[in-house]
């Protein structure tokens, strides 16, 4: 590797409160413009901020699961300049003083195995508003309904050395956020959002390149593709003898290029200085104290139980563990007297399928647990198990044992039946029946497999094979 | 008198006022008068029942424009009252008019008005000092008991000062900011001028009191009015020797000399203290004051509110130039751009970071003058007395040095007043009274016994 790359992000993530950062005024995503505002939001003159608790609690929760120290007393700045989405022409955040600092977080490198990552900081601050350019033709309007929405922004050290490292630790740490009920982490509803640092050095060399900061990126995916754009243009002039400049870039997910932002457009000072309507931000330790103790079982905890617990292969308590709901539903499903492979093998299969399409579970663990129950006592074969599932996922109210009749999907294991089946199947195969009866015993599947063909499904494949070793013996 | 004959009365005044060219007012009507008297006289018994209070036009009301006595507000209505406001009503007042001011509270003299220069009520040559100017003249020309300023370094103990009346400026932290439009959020006081120190006392008072909306309101219960004192027995008063420089204004030093005659009179100890960094205060407050009210003011940017305009090539930045440009005024303009200066990126510690620590250092000067067994402390309030119009504009070192005895205590957020103890050539002299934090009650009650025994018409040798 000629080049190493040094990739350090800035995320903020919208906390996950029913009110903003600094009044009453609601978050709910989608009203229509300009309705959730007050005196304070709108930044009218004479008006207030007053913090919102629940919001200063989500953010010292997300700052413990990051490994934070959640500092006693921290500091509301201002930061200073104009824009139209910013009412009071300066937003409150943190600067010199943040809530916390110096975490740590561990994630699976694609390249490197397990690396830790520093956490710089996490502070708090208000969001701005969102300018709208398509409403009125060659007008821009303003919508106020984000102004004030309480944010928490990450920091990271440049720890990440590949844009697929940036991505992998931009998983864990959503993963992080949403079990700690801190954020849903939407990119869709801009409730996560990515500022990316990137610079490249020869391997070995201390000090750190010119880095470019790469903005407007709106999903996982355009975090990797668009710093391995950024990657190869810098190695380019590397390559060249070129000098890097330090520049602020634009993703277009369009043409999957960067675009340089004028150099007038950054050119900020932003003038923070501590905010005088705002005391510092006092915290008791036992206050902190309580807030560790009240926090869930975090991803790499759960993960590492359900391999102990349950005796899963670590993919497999990886991939359940991804997502809060599908670690809690398939402990639902094991309590109800699934045997955990089986159970995992369902929720990663099909319960998975319906959790990506629908975001929720439309059969409950109770009755996932029958159907299992119906193929382990030989009811239903697996491949009907699946269609039964999907029935059943239609039909809230529906027992598995009652779709599985109503589908006609229940096993017929009765020797009559099967042992007619057969014998339309020998006849009808008198060539593969010959080389069976020459010693190719391979044959045997299928012999099973036209059985099932000719019962739609229905019969017993157990019981198949037993009837056809017995015609063959 | 009913609450209808005092709207009445107070219009009749209101006229004459505006007749006298004294330019007070900024918006009043007798429609808005009769319809608070209609509101009060529906529950009646409030503690400030049916009394006329006018409002400084920095304070936001439903009923009447809030300008700030600025072009970039004009005709600008809020859509909420200030706390207040709100409060005073609830004991009954009824809001009498907004007054003009210094543009933005900036200035000492209410020469800084987008709308006129305020007369002083005694000498139309004059001015009322500042930037509470407008609510100074109206109670000292009589036309109502008592009025809401503004302070964030003397706005309203300087104006009282020369016009003769009592201006009181409370603990900070003890009245709401929400709904006085932002100058130095970190100085920002409501306060209050009166006739008397009782009248000043009661406004106080009804305002007075934590508040949900204002996370610097200190928790505590709201003030009650202190009984006066007979007499000043048992007080050690401080009289800080940085505060009586030789070369202070001879009348105002003898108009000193008498109060100070007064005080002991009444058997008060009288004290020679020092604050040796309060002479460091008005350079302080010029840097910490602008700083904050560049961030303040740069809301009024002409996208939500206000009247817009829009410059040449059109753009976002051409709206902003063309808006504040010509919306602020040429004081505003500069504190905005000293404040921008004081917190820019390599800066920021030599002029923001040092005026931090300085205001810490004179803040400590006044806790351990107090510490050492003073209760109050009493200083002149202006070097002079009210100077005439025209004669400081150009020179604004000079206007901001009108404020040199009232900066350190706003600096320190104490409470201080202003009591008229004399004239000296026809003109009013006030004498300052400074409190530890909190201890506003006591500093009004040592007032009033002291109004009673000096005689504030009086001209001094």
């Amino acid at each position: 590797m000629r080049w190493e790359t040094v990739i350090g992000l800035e995320v903020h993530v919208q906390l996950r409160t029913r009110t903003k950062m600094f009044c009453g005024c609601r978050t709910t995503f989608g009203d229509p413009p300009n309705t959730n505002v007050c005196p304070t939001c709108l930044g009218l003159p004479g008006a207030l901020p007053m913090p919102n608790a629940e919001a200063i609690r989500l953010a010292a929760r997300g700052a413990i699961a990051l490994g934070c120290s959640v500092h006693p007393t921290s500091v509301f700045a201002r930061k200073n300049y104009f824009y139209p989405d910013l009412p009071k022409g300066y937003q409150i955040s943190q600067f010199d003083r943040p809530l916390a600092t110096a975490g740590r977080v561990a994630f699976e490198s694609p390249e490197r195995g397990r690396v830790e990552v520093g956490i710089t900081r996490l502070h708090l601050e208000e969001d701005a508003g969102k300018l709208v350019h398509d409403r009125f033709p060659g007008k821009t309007a303003i919508d106020l309904n984000r102004a004030g929405t309480p944010l928490a922004e990450i920091v990271s050290e440049p720890d990440l050395r590949s844009p697929a490292e940036a991505r992998a630790y931009l998983t864990t740490l959503r993963q992080i956020l949403v079990y700690a009920g801190v954020s849903d982490c939407s990119m869709e509803q801009g409730s996560l959002r990515v500022d990316a640092n990137i610079s490249i050095r020869r391997p070995g060399d201390p000090k750190l390149g010119t880095k470019a900061e790469v903005k407007n990126l709106n999903s996982f995916a355009n975090v990797e593709r668009a710093l391995e754009a950024e990657r190869e243009r810098q190695v380019d002039r590397a390559e060249r003898g070129e000098r890097i400049a330090q520049v602020t870039l634009l993703y277009d997910a369009g043409t999957g290029q960067v675009r340089e932002l004028r150099s007038k457009e950054e050119s900020h000072d932003y003038r923070y200085f501590p905010d005088p309507d705002l005391p510092p931000l006092v915290l008791a330790s036992e206050w902190i104290a309580e807030q560790r103790a009240g926090l869930p079982e975090l991803p790499e905890a759960r993960r590492a139980r359900l391999e102990v617990a349950y005796g899963l292969p670590a993919y497999d308590a990886r991939v359940l563990t991804s997502e809060i709901a599908l670690a809690e539903y398939f402990e639902s499903v094991v309590s109800a007297g699934v045997e955990a492979k089986t159970a995992a093998n369902w929720v990663m299969g099909d319960v998975m399928t319906t959790f990506n399409e629908s975001g929720g579970f439309p059969v409950e663990a109770g009755r996932l647990a029958g159907l299992v129950t119906l193929v382990r006592d030989g009811v239903v074969s697996h491949q009907a198990a699946k269609r039964v599932y999907a029935e059943l996922a239609q039909h809230p109210g529906e027992e598995p044992k009652g779709a599985a009749e109503r589908l006609g999907l229940v096993q017929v294991s009765d020797q009559g039946a099967l042992t007619g089946w057969v014998e339309q199947v020998l006849a009808a195969h008198p060539a593969e029946v010959a080389r069976f009866r020459g010693g190719e015993t391979k044959l045997m599947g299928f012999f099973v497999g036209q059985v099932m063909k000719r019962s739609q499904g229905k019969a017993d494949p157990k019981g198949v094979q037993r009837v056809l070793q017995e015609k063959f013996g | 008198m009913s609450a209808p004959a005092v709207a009445a009365a107070t219009g009749a005044r209101l006229v004459a006022a505006e007749a006298s060219s004294l330019n007070a007012t900024l918006h009043w009507s007798q429609a808005l008068l009769d319809a608070e008297a209609r509101r009060v006289e529906a529950s009646p018994g409030g503690p400030l029942h049916a009394v006329p209070v006018a409002i400084k036009d920095n304070i936001v009301t439903t009923d009447a424009p809030t300008t700030c006595a600025s072009r970039i507000l004009e005709g600008y209505v809020s859509p909420y009252d200030a706390t207040a406001v709100t409060r005073l009503r609830s004991a009954g007042a009824m809001i009498a008019a907004k007054t003009n001011m210094d543009e933005f509270a900036m200035g000492s003299s209410t020469e800084h008005s987008a709308f006129g220069r305020v007369q002083h009520p005694l000498d139309p040559s004059r001015v009322p000092g500042g930037s509470s100017g407008g609510s100074a003249a109206l109670v000292a020309a009589g036309v109502v008991p008592a009025a809401l300023g503004s302070e964030t370094g003397g706005s309203v103990r300087q104006p009282a000062s020369f016009c003769g009346v009592v201006g009181v400026k409370p603990s900070y932290g003890r009245v709401s900011r929400f709904g006085l439009v932002a100058f130095g959020s970190s100085l920002d006081c409501i306060s209050v001028f009166g006739r008397t120190v009782d009248d000043a006392s009661k406004v106080l008072a009804a305002m007075s009191g934590h508040d949900p909306l204002d996370r610097t309101t200190l928790e505590r219960p709201a003030m009650v009015p202190p009984a006066p004192r007979r007499d000043l027995s048992g007080l050690r008063i401080g009289l800080p020797r940085e505060y009586f420089p030789a070369d202070l204004h001879p009348g105002v030093a003898a108009a000193m000399e008498r109060t100070k005659t007064a005080a002991r009179e009444l058997g008060a100890e009288l004290v020679d203290v020092s604050l040796p960094n309060s002479p460091y205060a008005v350079p302080t407050y010029y840097i910490v004051a602008p700083a904050e009210a560049a961030a303040n003011l740069a809301r009024f940017d002409g996208v939500r509110y206000g009247p817009r305009k829009v410059g040449p090539g059109g753009d976002i930045r051409a709206l902003y130039q063309a808006t504040r440009g010509h919306g602020f005024g040429p004081e505003v303009q500069r504190r905005i751009l000293v404040g921008t200066y004081v917190l820019s990126a390599g800066y920021y510690d030599a002029y923001y970071g040092k005026a931090q620590r300085m205001r810490a250092r004179i803040a400590e000067d006044f806790r351990r003058v107090f510490a050492g067994g003073v209760d109050l402390l009493l200083t002149p309030t202006t070097p002079t007395p009210a100077f005439r119009a025209g004669e400081k504009t150009e020179d604004p070192v000079s206007m901001y040095l009108a404020d040199i005895f009232v900066c350190a205590i706003s600096l320190a957020g104490l409470p201080a007043l202003s009591l008229p103890v004399g004239r000296t050539e026809g003109l009013p002299v006030g004498a300052q009274l400074i409190a530890p934090l909190l201890e506003d009650e006591r500093m009004l009650a040592a007032a009033a016994a002291l109004e009673r025994v000096v005689a504030a018409e009086a001209e001094v040798r």
